[in-house]
């Protein structure tokens, strides 16, 4: 008898030239990737690069124009309910039943999965208490808070303990709080061994849980790499922030003057910012602040971010990705 | 067995949700209630009309109490996006569609016997032939669920499903036969009274109940079985092509 878990090979999602269109428009254009057995993958790419066409293909909800996907091995063409018993989804709306309380949602999601109603049930109750909703179980979906909901549809996406899981912008549109608890308890499942696939919005969110990234764009795929290599193809650049006193707009002015090479920025709550493409030496910037008058509380180098990455393949701001998500999130719970 | 507790809990979960509501169940009783009630007075024979008005009454609550309350269902699923949940659990279309449909049959079944259980109280059913009149409602029930079904894939919001019921069922009222002969109807609509499943179902609950149905029970059967299969295998189509990208 081979379970699920054992019949996973190395690689957990394999996708090649994975093609749709929807009339004139190529949603999504020949994709290849692969993520391995135990990764925690991210998926980003700006509103409408295919981010969507691309998971529904690989969740049976779209039927790819060209290309295969292979789900734990399975042809996901010739088999898709064999590849949808092993995988979870997590869509980016909430969409249990508002009728039914938190434990019934658990539990049916449970059922469709064939599992027993002893199982269904220890197992529901165990991801109510893991989820912090223990008190909620008993209450009806529909009068959830948002956080709560996201919650419950992730606990729901798990409740068979699928060892893939597609989360689509797990955090989008929650509380702080609520938030963090999702991004540790994904971080935990992870841990656990579960492949997870993950696309957000935030960047941030991405850089700190996923070990690998491809970014979409216009239907395909213009990177891909281990979160670590991106950094490191980023870190050209080398900036330093300096937490000075006073004056921060003369120091500007005075290291401009005395070191051409640098490019220096006076930011909001008495930062400096320089930026080199080479190592900046602080000694020699340090003494010319305290010629000038300035005292110097702190220095120190800051990294390149994912955002800056994801920005520079992109050609899209980060942030202004994340407040129309969050603007059309809002409009839609509104 | 993984299915089948796949396919009793969608049937369990539709029928606490929606079927077994208050208001559902209202609309269960009150709308056959009303039909025969209005059927009788404007008869003005009396109690002897019970029986003879019995099967259109009973055709018209099944068919009132199936095909809307699926259509809507389902598309408020759709619209509420949990109807995924369903396309990505490991079961078969087939089954789920049939699960999804099952709620709505035993829905139209019960609603069915409310006015025969009324009919039981004023006038003599004896005589009546409740195999013939069982499978007859079921037929009905069936055929008008995957009506119901059939309506569900092509509209995309709630009150779309409800005109698009109405659409079909009004007409239903007045070409299958059901509070008047086939024969009374002009020609040229009788053509169009035979293309419509309802017909079938009101003669072999005729057959069953009064007596004499116009067409042998069993074409009437069969026909039913054909419109049943034939509108459910339409309807999956449909959903593979439009739901299933």
């Amino acid at each position: 008898m081979v379970s699920p878990q054992d019949a996973i090979p190395q690689i957990a999602i394999e996708v090649s030239g994975l093609a749709k269109r929807f009339g004139e428009v190529q949603a999504v254009a020949g994709v290849d990737f692969q993520v391995r057995e135990g990764e925690l993958f991210g998926f980003l790419g700006p509103n409408g690069a295919g981010k969507t066409t691309t998971i529904n293909m690989l969740i049976g909800l779209a039927r790819p124009d060209s290309g295969t996907i292979r789900i734990a091995g399975i042809d996901c063409s010739a088999n898709p309910k064999a590849a949808q018993h092993l995988m979870g989804v997590v869509p980016d709306e909430s969409n249990l039943y508002p009728e039914l309380t938190g434990f019934e949602n658990l539990c049916f999601c449970g059922a469709l999965y064939g599992m027993s109603r002893q199982d269904r049930e220890t197992r529901a109750r165990e991801l109510l208490g893991r989820f912090g909703l223990a008190g909620a179980g008993g209450r009806k979906f529909g009068g959830y808070s948002r956080g709560m909901k996201r919650k419950l549809t992730i606990a729901a996406g798990i409740i068979h303990s699928p060892p893939i899981l597609f989360l689509d912008e797990p955090t989008t549109g929650i509380d702080v709080a609520s938030a963090r608890q999702i991004r540790q308890l994904i971080a935990d499942l992870n841990r656990d061994g579960t492949t997870i696939f993950l696309t957000t919005h935030y960047i941030e969110e991405a850089e700190r849980l996923c070990s690998r990234i491809a970014f979409i764009v216009k239907g395909r795929i213009v990177r891909i790499d281990a979160v670590e290599d991106l950094m490191r193809q980023a870190d050209g650049r080398y900036v330093v922030q300096f937490a000075v006193s006073d004056h921060a707009a003369v120091l500007c002015e005075a290291m401009a003057a005395g070191f051409p090479g640098l490019r220096c920025q006076e930011l909001a709550g008495g930062l400096v910012s320089v930026e080199s493409s080479s190592p900046v030496h602080i000694g020699p910037l340090v003494r010319l602040f305290e010629e000038r008058g300035a005292e110097v509380f702190e220095a120190r180098r800051v990294r390149p971010s994912l955002e800056d990455v994801f920005v520079q393949v992109t050609g899209i701001e980060a942030a202004a990705m994340k407040q129309e998500k969050e603007r059309a999130k809002a409009g839609a719970g509104s | 067995m993984k299915a089948w507790t796949a396919f009793s809990s969608i049937l369990a979960k539709d029928m606490r949700a929606y079927y077994l509501k208050p208001p559902n169940i209202s609309w269960g009783l009150i709308f056959p209630l009303a039909w025969t009630g209005m059927l009788f007075v404007r008869s003005g024979a009396g109690l002897d009309s019970i029986r003879a008005l019995l099967p259109g009454v009973m055709a018209v609550s099944v068919l009132f109490g199936t095909t809307s309350m699926l259509a809507v269902t389902v598309t408020f699923e759709k619209t509420g996006r949990s109807f995924e949940r369903l396309l990505l659990a490991p079961i078969s279309l087939e089954l789920l569609m049939l699960a999804k449909s099952a709620g709505a049959i035993l829905f139209g079944v019960a609603n069915a016997f409310v006015p025969v259980v009324i009919a039981a109280f004023l006038a003599d059913l004896s005589g009546v032939n409740w195999l013939i009149l069982l499978l007859a409602v079921l037929l009905i029930a069936v055929s008008s669920t995957f009506l119901g079904l059939f309506i569900a894939v092509s509209v995309t919001q709630v009150f779309e499903a409800q005109t698009f019921s109405n659409f079909f069922r009004f007409p239903m009222l007045f070409l299958c036969g059901l509070f008047a002969p086939l024969a009374q109807l002009p020609a040229w609509v009788r053509p169009v009274s035979y293309l419509l499943p309802l017909t079938y179902g009101a003669d072999a609950l005729h057959a069953s109940i009064v007596g004499g149905g116009s067409i042998p029970v069993a074409l009437d059967f069969a026909l039913l079985a054909a419109f049943c299969a034939g509108l459910f295998a339409v309807s999956l189509r449909n959903i593979r092509r439009k739901w299933i990208l």
